[in-house]
């Protein structure tokens, strides 16, 4: 699935080649309307390897300057930025993450999620078979709040935990210094509108067709990330209704988990399909070559923890929760663990680097 | 293929797409002629990253007012006034309407790049540069239904009496003709053609290096003339600017550009400075830099500068060769080192003390040195020193057709009737020397409309 040996014998030849690469964007400059990245490279002459590892995590893999570079192969200065990057990109998520061994198996292998999943559904069978509640209402009469709750809370804190230190240590490797609310502001504000992912006009990238310009992929994105926020706070929502009102689930149409749960499930399950199918018609050459199986595998986990969440949702009072509660709990158990490890550290790391990048601009 | 297209377009740059565009927008059946594979299509086009445009007010990324007589006059400075009145207005004048145009057919443009403050007023920037242009070009043409064949270069075009009567092209390797009604030539020059330049310059160019496409040879264009096509254009003189001397041999692009020489000290191969680094600012000298070194034995030069001035210019594709004494950097130029050790101390005698200003004329000059430097005169005395070789770099040639106002090519006894030319295969009939910086995609993408336009009307 990946090849070891070729990065621990030649640590820094993926460093060295985007180097090469961004000293000629920096001679050359044609693609600095497009995005962060591009800035960036030209507030500087020289670049250490920490630089590199921030314009990585910088760039969306927008594609815009691929189609637009004139040194593109078969020219023999074979440019292609946005697939170093994606490859640094990757590597630098794997070398700040603890266990490092285990970050490469999920960024990597699609078949490792999967099987993961497929211990997670058994944990969770297993589970609401052995702990059986004897009484309790709607999902809890399948599996008791306390049980859930013992195991999602560190299921949830542990890899934020994860995050967080190698987050830290991102940091501290790209020299990041004190934060201010004006670069939070900057970097939320561009993550909101993904603003680099709009080719710098609102035309949006490169990814399904070669070099027409489409919004589909900002839209799939944005689309997954807002449903993932709104589903997240339906559960956080949830839990506070519980704890501090003293107001356990099931709740009604017209309460908050549910108004943002729902529509944000939906907003996820279609974000992850558009998403999927954007990824098969696009050139893989210009992305992360090694994580093509574990991207499309974490696409997919995310998918599924949506549609099961939507469809338990709409079993409610039916025998098919006994079956859906764990498949959708288990999905849910598997994307929080490996959170740290999957395509999802791309967003901390991505804000983390717009927050970099914001104290660096004028 | 489309067996019975309206008209033919040879060539695939911006030129040639606009022309195919204007024709396809007219309701014609277009088919473009690209000698070059997908990835190298757009000639010359794909490597440019603005063109200059009139404006009599704030027009999309420009500001400010650029109007007709002072466009007029600024290329009346760089032609000396070898330039076609009547044409040149034309072009001027078309670039401020061509403007909306081109982003109405998917053109972005953006503020001036860094680095390029000096053109921010008159030149209009495309986003991504000429290659996203090409590319955005190729989608509307493809979406009016013109047709491009890639790798079909053509080879003869049949003039007989005053009309095209045939088009022959090879494509998948087999033999094509066609008898189109009208035809556009929008080829380029024949700066890729090395044997060409040889004949025109003599022995020299063969070491010159090419900064864009091997495809535009001159295939077309000689054949022509060949058949009493009328020319214009000095057929020995090509626009040649010193670029770094380890750039590919084609296609090497903006990115071999060297802009260091104000700050520097040139020498040729035998370790002699040769003429005044410091004349002007680069912007106004670096198209006289391409025939100096050209003039020099061997066609090279090497530029040398000291630490104090590695900052001070736009960074370079090559990094620098780096010494920390002068005979140790000459040793690893391949000059003799005690050659330059003198040449550098006798200039760095004749520096004098004064302010450095990197941005303007500084009137830095030294005194009683042959030939002087007259600004930024400061001597090379701190390690480490950096070199750089110097070769020319050919952008384009002069020769090409003969036009008139409608972009008509000129035949023996008048206009060949259904035969029309754009961009830098006509260049010739406005620049007749010199260049103005993003004058040439003002030339393709007027008379490349104009020459749609007529063809259209024509058939
Ligand atoms: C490095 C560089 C940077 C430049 N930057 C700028 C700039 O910023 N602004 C500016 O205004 N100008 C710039 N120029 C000049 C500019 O490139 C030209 O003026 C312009 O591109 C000419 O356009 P064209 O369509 O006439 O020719 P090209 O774009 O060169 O197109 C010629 C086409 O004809 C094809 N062709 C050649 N022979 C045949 C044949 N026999 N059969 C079929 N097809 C053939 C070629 O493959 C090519 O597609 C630059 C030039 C270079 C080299
Ligand atoms: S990607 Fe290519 S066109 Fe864009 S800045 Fe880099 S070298 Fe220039
Ligand atoms: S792929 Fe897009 S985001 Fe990444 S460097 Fe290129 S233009 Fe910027």
């Amino acid at each position: 699935m990946f090849d070891q040996s070729q990065m621990d014998s030649k640590p820094s030849t993926r460093i060295d080649e985007a180097r090469r690469q961004i000293e000629i964007c920096n001679a050359c400059r044609y693609c600095e309307g497009y995005c962060s990245v591009f800035p960036a490279i030209m507030r500087q002459r020289s670049f250490a390897e920490a630089d590199i590892t921030q314009f990585a995590n910088l760039c969306h893999n927008c594609r815009g300057c691929y189609y637009a570079c004139q040194y593109t192969e078969p020219h023999e200065f074979d440019l292609n930025l946005p697939g170093i990057l994606a490859e640094v990109r990757t590597e630098s998520w794997e070398r700040f993450a603890w266990p490092g061994p285990l970050a490469r198996l999920f960024q990597r292998s699609g078949t490792a999620l999967a099987l993961a999943l497929v211990l997670g559904f058994a944990a969770l069978f297993w589970a609401a078979q052995a702990l059986r509640p004897e009484s309790g209402e709607g999902f809890y009469a399948v599996m008791s709040h306390g049980l859930m709750v013992a195991i999602f809370m560190p299921a949830f804190l542990l890899p934020l935990a994860a995050l967080f230190a190698s987050l830290r240590g991102y940091w501290r490797h790209v020299g990041g210094g004190q934060i201010r609310l004006s670069h939070i502001r900057h970097a939320l504000g561009r993550a909101a509108r993904m603003k680099d992912l709009s080719g710098g006009q609102g035309q949006g990238c490169n990814f399904e067709d070669e070099d027409r310009f489409s919004n589909a992929r900002r839209m799939a994105h944005q689309a997954v990330m807002w449903g993932f926020l709104m589903c997240f706070g339906a559960t956080a929502s949830g839990t506070i209704m519980h704890y501090v009102f003293n107001w356990p689930a099931p709740y009604g149409v017209f309460s908050l988990p549910k108004l943002l749960g729902v529509p944000g499930g939906i907003l996820l399950v279609l974000g992850c399909a558009e998403l999927a199918r954007l990824k098969l018609k696009a050139d893989p050459d210009l992305g992360a070559k090694q994580m093509r199986s574990g991207e499309m595998g974490f696409v997919l986990l995310l998918g599924f923890v949506s549609l099961s969440g939507l469809l338990l949702y709409a079993a409610a009072g039916t025998g098919a929760v006994a079956v859906l509660l764990p498949l959708h709990l288990g999905a849910v158990l598997t994307f929080f663990l490996l959170m740290p490890y999957t395509k999802m550290a791309h967003g901390f790391f991505r804000l983390a680097a717009l927050l970099r990048d914001a104290a660096d601009r004028k | 293929m489309m067996s019975n297209p309206d008209i033919v377009v040879v060539g695939g740059g911006n030129a040639a797409l606009c022309a195919a565009i204007t024709a396809a927008e007219a309701g014609k059946r277009v088919l473009m002629l690209e000698a070059a594979p997908k990835p190298y299509r757009g000639g010359n086009s794909r490597h440019t990253r603005n063109f200059r445009c009139m404006h009599d007010g704030p027009l999309s990324v420009l500001t400010g007012t650029y109007d007709e007589d002072e466009y007029y006059n600024d290329l009346l400075l760089v032609t000396k006034g070898k330039t076609d009145e009547h044409l040149a207005r034309m072009a001027i004048r078309g670039s401020q309407e061509s403007q909306p145009w081109m982003e109405a057919h998917g053109v972005r443009f953006q503020p001036s790049l860094s680095g390029t403050l000096s053109l921010s007023r008159t030149n209009a920037f495309f986003l991504g540069g000429g290659k996203a242009l090409v590319n955005a070009y190729y989608r509307t043409a493809e979406a009016l239904g013109v047709e491009v064949l890639y790798e079909a270069p053509v080879t003869h075009i049949e003039l007989d009496g005053d009309r095209i009567t045939r088009v022959d092209f090879t494509h998948g390797g087999e033999r094509h003709s066609l008898s189109p009604p009208a035809v556009v030539v929008a080829s380029g020059g024949f700066q890729g053609n090395i044997e060409r330049l040889v004949e025109a310059w003599g022995p020299e160019a063969e070491n010159f290096l090419i900064r864009g496409t091997p495809y535009n040879r001159g295939d077309v264009l000689f054949d022509l003339l060949g058949q009493g096509v009328q020319s214009i254009g000095d057929p020995t003189q090509c626009h040649a600017v010193a670029i770094d001397g380890r750039a590919p041999k084609f296609d090497g692009g903006i990115v071999t550009r060297l802009d260091c020489v104000p700050f520097s000290v040139v020498v040729n191969k035998n370790g002699d400075r040769f003429y005044n680094e410091g004349e002007d600012v680069w912007p106004k000298r670096y198209a006289i830099w391409g025939r100096l070194v050209a003039a020099e034995p061997d066609q090279v030069a090497f530029s040398i500068i000291d630490s104090k001035s590695k900052d001070l210019f736009m960074p370079s594709v090559f990094p620098p060769v780096t010494a920390d004494t002068i005979p140790e950097l000459a040793g690893k130029l391949g000059l003799d080192p005690q050659k330059l050790s003198e040449t550098i101390e006798t200039f760095n005698g004749a520096c004098r003390p004064g302010t450095f200003h990197p941005t303007e004329l500084d009137g830095l000059v030294t005194e009683d040195l042959t030939p002087p430097k007259t600004n930024w005169a400061r001597p090379i005395t701190e390690p480490p020193f950096y070199g750089y070789s110097l070769r020319p770099g050919v952008t384009f040639t002069y020769l090409g057709f003969k036009v008139d106002e409608t972009a008509q090519v000129q035949g023996t006894k008048g206009p060949v009737e259904n035969l029309w030319a754009a961009g830098e295969t006509m260049a010739g009939s406005i620049l007749g020397q010199g260049y103005l910086a993003g004058f040439g995609m003002t030339i393709g993408t007027v008379f490349g409309r104009i020459a749609g336009r007529e063809a259209a009307q024509y058939v």
